[in-house]
């Protein structure tokens, strides 16, 4: 059987990604960033995952103004990085396993979560800086990756509990597909962080380590957290956290703590994330 | 009945809404459109030209030739899709947000550096009375 040992949750700065391709990361202003997530990659290597559902979104890339799925999950072949705008990154292809992700979501679907289905996209920096921060820079990806989007641009994203439910419509869909894998969760994006207008550059800690403390097993009540909130605490890109939930929702009631780690800034934001393993 | 739209009280901070959608379709649409090499190179070509295959109002063409991001999104522009364009320009995230703020570069950096703006007196309207 299928099963979802462990989850991850980090933010997904495009500049994180651009100073690993153009080899900054070892600048002094790089260095704590990457730092927080030498555990993280000694971690995976062990770890060895088969197939990740990469929680994340999309920012203007493979959606545009013609069509906002509110959750899309990939079930195509393979996902190329996205050209935002500088070419895309200098990062292997995307591969799915195409078998759990059709399962999930006749599961998920039954389960009346109205999923969308994408099979052709391109993937940007919300799905490959993830993967760089934690598996570096390899030729090939060493797992599989299922993608599922989630609209945060438009507003308004899904609500924290419906993600939340979503994660345990996951976790439901994952074991119950035959074959053993080994699964992990990561929900992306986040913390605080505006991007736009005069309030840009607003970062909220005690928001911030206050979702992280409860994230472990408080998770409920911050499903409850409305969209304002996010948005006047923690910047109106902070409502990006709402992702997290979706991680939080298929993993186990009890999880170990494996890792924590909280740094500002990355650019305009505020990074965070998370380890955490079932019980 | 109309939509309660509570965010509106947030200083400095326009939320991309359906609204705002529907009126910044064609300006987020043309954005995107930089996310292709030679579309790039056609624009930073003849960016006037280039503007006009959009259905774009003039307010709209001309915030963009200004590079005024505070306009574009108060025109229904939506920051992820208005990032193609600094994009386009070589510019980061970083230094686009400085633009929005009135900070110079430096001073937002540095602001940055030190822990970001707080949310202390940027949280209501009420509370900007008497800044600018
Ligand atoms: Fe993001």
């Amino acid at each position: 059987m299928a099963k979802i040992t462990a989850g991850v949750t980090t933010s997904h700065v495009p500049a994180i990604g651009a100073a690993l391709d153009n080899g900054k990361s070892n600048e002094e202003y790089w260095k704590p960033v990457f730092a927080g997530y030498d555990f993280s990659k000694k971690w995976i290597a062990e770890q060895k995952p088969d197939v990740v559902i990469l929680v994340y979104n999309d920012h203007a890339s493979a959606f545009s103004l013609d069509l906002v799925p509110t959750f899309a999950l990939g079930c195509g072949e393979k996902y190329k990085p996205a050209d935002e705008g500088w070419g895309p990154r200098p990062v292997p292809d995307v591969f799915c396993h195409q078998e759990l992700a059709s399962h999930i979501a006749q599961s998920v679907i039954t389960d009346d979560f109205d999923l969308t289905i994408v099979n052709t996209m391109d993937v940007d920096h919300g799905l490959t800086v993830p993967l760089s921060l934690m598996f570096g820079q390899p030729e090939a990806w060493p797992c599989k990756v299922i993608p599922l989007a989630v609209n945060v641009v438009l507003f308004p994203p899904p609500s924290g509990q419906r993600c939340y439910d979503l994660g345990k419509a996951l976790r439901k869909a994952v074991e119950s597909f035959d074959e053993d894998l080994n699964v992990q969760i990561w929900g992306t994006g986040g913390m605080s962080h505006q991007l736009q207008g005069p309030r840009a550059g607003l970062i909220n800690q005690e928001f911030d380590n206050n979702f992280l403390d409860k994230f472990i097993d408080d998770a409920e009540s911050l499903a409850k957290i409305p969209h304002l909130d996010y948005v006047r605490e923690a910047g109106s890109e902070g409502i990006e956290l709402v992702m997290w939930l979706i991680m939080r929702g298929a993993l186990n009631e009890k999880v170990i703590e494996k890792h924590r780690f909280y740094h500002v800034p990355a650019s305009n934001t505020a990074v965070g994330h998370l380890i955490l393993e079932n019980k | 009945m109309a939509i309660a739209k509570p965010y509106a009280d947030i200083p400095g901070t326009i939320i991309f809404d359906a609204d705002m959608a529907r009126i910044g379709f064609h300006i987020n649409q043309f954005a995107l459109s930089l996310m292709k090499a030679e579309n790039r190179e056609r624009f930073k070509a003849d960016e006037r030209s280039y503007l006009d295959e959009w259905a774009m109002t003039e307010d709209q063409k001309q915030a963009v030739l200004d590079r005024d991001y505070n306009k574009m999104m108060s025109l229904g522009g939506n920051v992820y899709f208005l990032a193609k364009i600094f994009s386009t320009d070589g510019l980061s995230f970083q230094v686009a947000a400085a633009s929005m703020t009135g900070m110079s570069q430096q001073e937002y950096a540095q602001m940055m550096l030190d822990g970001g703006r707080s949310p202390d007196g940027n949280r209501y309207l009420h509370e900007q009375k008497g800044k600018i």
